[in-house]
């Protein structure tokens, strides 16, 4: 009886907490399908109005190659990064790895405005280190935005590479060289496949950290040169128009699918069979 | 001139001295057990042969050459982990043609040269599993496969039938000595299962701390141990340490360290008044419920192991205790019971002086 009721009372609980996750992501793309001028809940008729709205207006046009620019270079650049790092710390012994480390790591940890504001003053004026100046004039830049997504996207690829290589059975590698594989083959034949997954996960969740970002990406825009996100949050400041929904909607429709490349990645665990 | 002849090699871990000039020359086609308890450097030997590890000292030569500096991938020599160390990402066949793969030899070739190397280890018809599809033992038959189909100068064994359970370890033991014979590689077994060095090897290499202890055909280490550690290692043995006290015709009467006087023959001659340690193997000795000639000692049963085929007394005389391994040559089982007095003995060639 008493047991019966517990798991009564878990999927009551877990039910609740489902509701709660999907709700404002079920209200924002609901309200994308309306047909009225305002942005409401729940929504009036139902049409693909202010998706065309979003498709042929100038600001949307303008931000999305911004947006896609940005999210895919910062992404290859923090999972190669994040990738070469995490080979490094693990398979080799460099003194001062755990520091290494906590600093890779660091951007997951650092408020983003903290990370904005000290990545703002860098950016647009630059930080001198005697007579070298680093930074300077990247306030509205692609190369500007690029570089801090990759800042804020390395943690991700490194965390996830770093234990792919950790969970990887070192006599493979061993066998590969007992076989007569060079240690550049043993890496191509053995090594990569078998952290693939893992780098393309990094991959993923860097794309998607850059994909969404709003405050960083706020600060260091300008109104020529900004992403969509940033876009939708200064709309909705302004008026509430659909199209906001709209186009979160089309954001979120790229993380599903990305998500979803991302469960492709993961192999799933033969069964080993009795003897 | 041997296949293989290591010659002092040492080796550190750190702080940790590793190998203390390791010695050993293995001849062609032989089939070389290193035994010894965990942490005796076995494992590491077996590694710095392989070339993942490089020595600190010493010399390992293969057939005349040295290859000290010769890097793992280019000493042709084939391995077998302890936990197999499949490729999970590729196909049973794909495994075991990765070698000549990497000996350049083209698809076609290397696939039916792995194929038959599959038949050899009786596992035909799995070439497109993967390796998480097969049980343990059948794992193991595809990493032996795997490091005899290119051909080896040496193969390696780590351990590798210690994760498959007895039954099937016993099985694998019996066809991996055929394989090896069919196929006349020199092997070099690391272990530490002193049974199954004693059945598979032509010679057993027993170890510790770093060094070869002894180097011996199989019954010759058994049966005459260098030193109380060899003698204790392999198989089980009674010691008596004490001090000769008088000798007459091949008897001897040894006063023990607890002050006891023991009579026994022994085939050696001993001088009256030295210290000894003699060994005693408990199947070399005799059991019997009455006194006599080869029964002269008196004792009381204090443990009945019962083993099927033996049974295993544990008995206290002479103010110590003894093993005795007694077979079952009736079908009445074990002869005594705990609390039985009874008599023992050993002929004066089982007397092993160390």
């Amino acid at each position: 009886m008493n047991r019966r009721r517990s798991s009564y009372l878990a999927t009551v609980f877990s039910f609740i907490v489902v509701i709660i996750l999907l709700a404002p992501i079920i209200i924002s793309v609901a309200m994308s399908f309306t047909t009225s001028d305002t942005l409401g809940f729940p929504p009036v008729g139902f049409g693909l109005k202010w998706y065309q709205a979003v498709i042929s207006e100038a600001k949307w046009q303008d931000r999305l190659p911004v947006s896609i620019t940005v999210a895919v270079l910062s992404s290859l650049i923090s999972t190669s990064i994040g990738t070469l790092a995490a080979f490094a710390l693990v398979r080799s012994k460099i003194r001062g790895s755990n520091l290494i480390s906590t600093l890779f790591i660091a951007p997951m940890i650092v408020p983003a405005v903290v990370l904005a504001t000290g990545m703002y003053f860098v950016w647009a004026k630059g930080w001198s280190l005697g007579a070298i100046v680093i930074g300077g004039k990247l306030v509205g830049t692609i190369t500007g935005l690029v570089l801090a997504d990759i800042v804020i996207a390395i943690p991700l690829p490194f965390i996830l590479v770093r234990a792919s290589l950790a969970n990887l059975d070192k006599t493979l590698e061993l066998a590969a060289k007992n076989l007569g594989a060079s240690p550049v083959t043993t890496f191509m034949t053995i090594t990569f496949p078998l952290i693939l997954p893992g780098i393309l996960s990094g991959l993923i969740f860097a794309f998607m950290t850059s994909w969404d970002e709003v405050v960083i990406a706020s600060f260091l825009s300008s109104p020529r040169v900004s992403t969509v996100p940033v876009a939708i949050f200064q709309q909705l400041r302004e008026t509430l128009d659909p199209s906001a929904a709209a186009i979160s909607s089309m954001l979120l429709l790229v993380g599903i699918i990305l998500v979803s490349l991302l469960s492709l990645t993961r192999r799933k665990p033969a069964e080993i069979p009795e003897e | 001139m041997s296949l293989l002849s290591i010659r002092d090699l040492c080796f550190r871990y750190g702080e940790k001295s590793v190998l203390k000039n390791l010695s050993l020359e293995v001849e062609e086609g032989e089939f070389v057990s290193l035994l010894g308890p965990s942490g005796c450097g076995k494992t590491t030997a077996l590694m710095l042969i392989a070339g993942f590890e490089h020595p600190d000292q010493g010399v390992i030569n293969l057939g005349g050459e040295d290859i000290n500096d010769v890097p793992a991938h280019r000493r042709n020599m084939g391995m077998v982990f302890q936990y197999y160390a499949l490729f999970p990402h590729m196909s049973i066949i794909d495994n075991v043609a990765y070698g000549l793969r990497q000996r350049k030899i083209n698809k076609a070739a290397a696939y039916k040269a792995a194929e038959e190397a599959l038949n050899l280890v009786q596992l035909p018809g799995l070439a497109h599993r993967m390796p998480s599809q097969l049980s343990g033992g059948q794992q193991q038959r595809v990493a032996l496969a795997r490091a005899i189909v290119i051909k080896p100068r040496l193969l390696l064994l780590d351990e590798c039938l210690s994760s498959l359970d007895r039954k099937l370890r016993v099985e694998m033991e019996v066809e991996l000595r055929k394989i090896q014979r069919e196929v006349g590689i020199t092997t070099i077994f690391v272990t530490h299962d002193q049974e199954e060095a004693l059945t598979m090897s032509d010679r057993v290499a027993l170890m510790r701390d770093g060094a070869v202890v002894q180097f011996d055909k199989p019954n010759i280490i058994y049966e005459h141990p260098k030193d109380s550690f060899v003698a204790s290692f392999l198989g089980k043995a009674n010691f008596m340490e004490g001090s000769i006290r008088s000798a007459q015709d091949g008897t001897y009467t040894m006063q023990l360290d607890n002050g006891n006087l023991l009579d026994f023959g022994a085939s050696q001659s001993l001088a009256t008044g030295s210290k000894y340690i003699i060994a005693v193997r408990p199947e070399k000795m005799t059991i019997s419920a009455s006194q006599s000639k080869n029964t002269p000692i008196k004792g009381t049963i204090s443990l009945v192991t019962y083993a099927g085929g033996t049974t295993q007394y544990g008995v206290q005389a002479v103010g110590k205790e003894w093993i005795i391994q007694s077979q079952n040559d009736t079908v009445r089982g074990a002869i005594f019971a705990v609390g039985d007095e009874m008599w023992f003995g050993w002929q004066a060639d089982n007397s092993l002086v160390l």
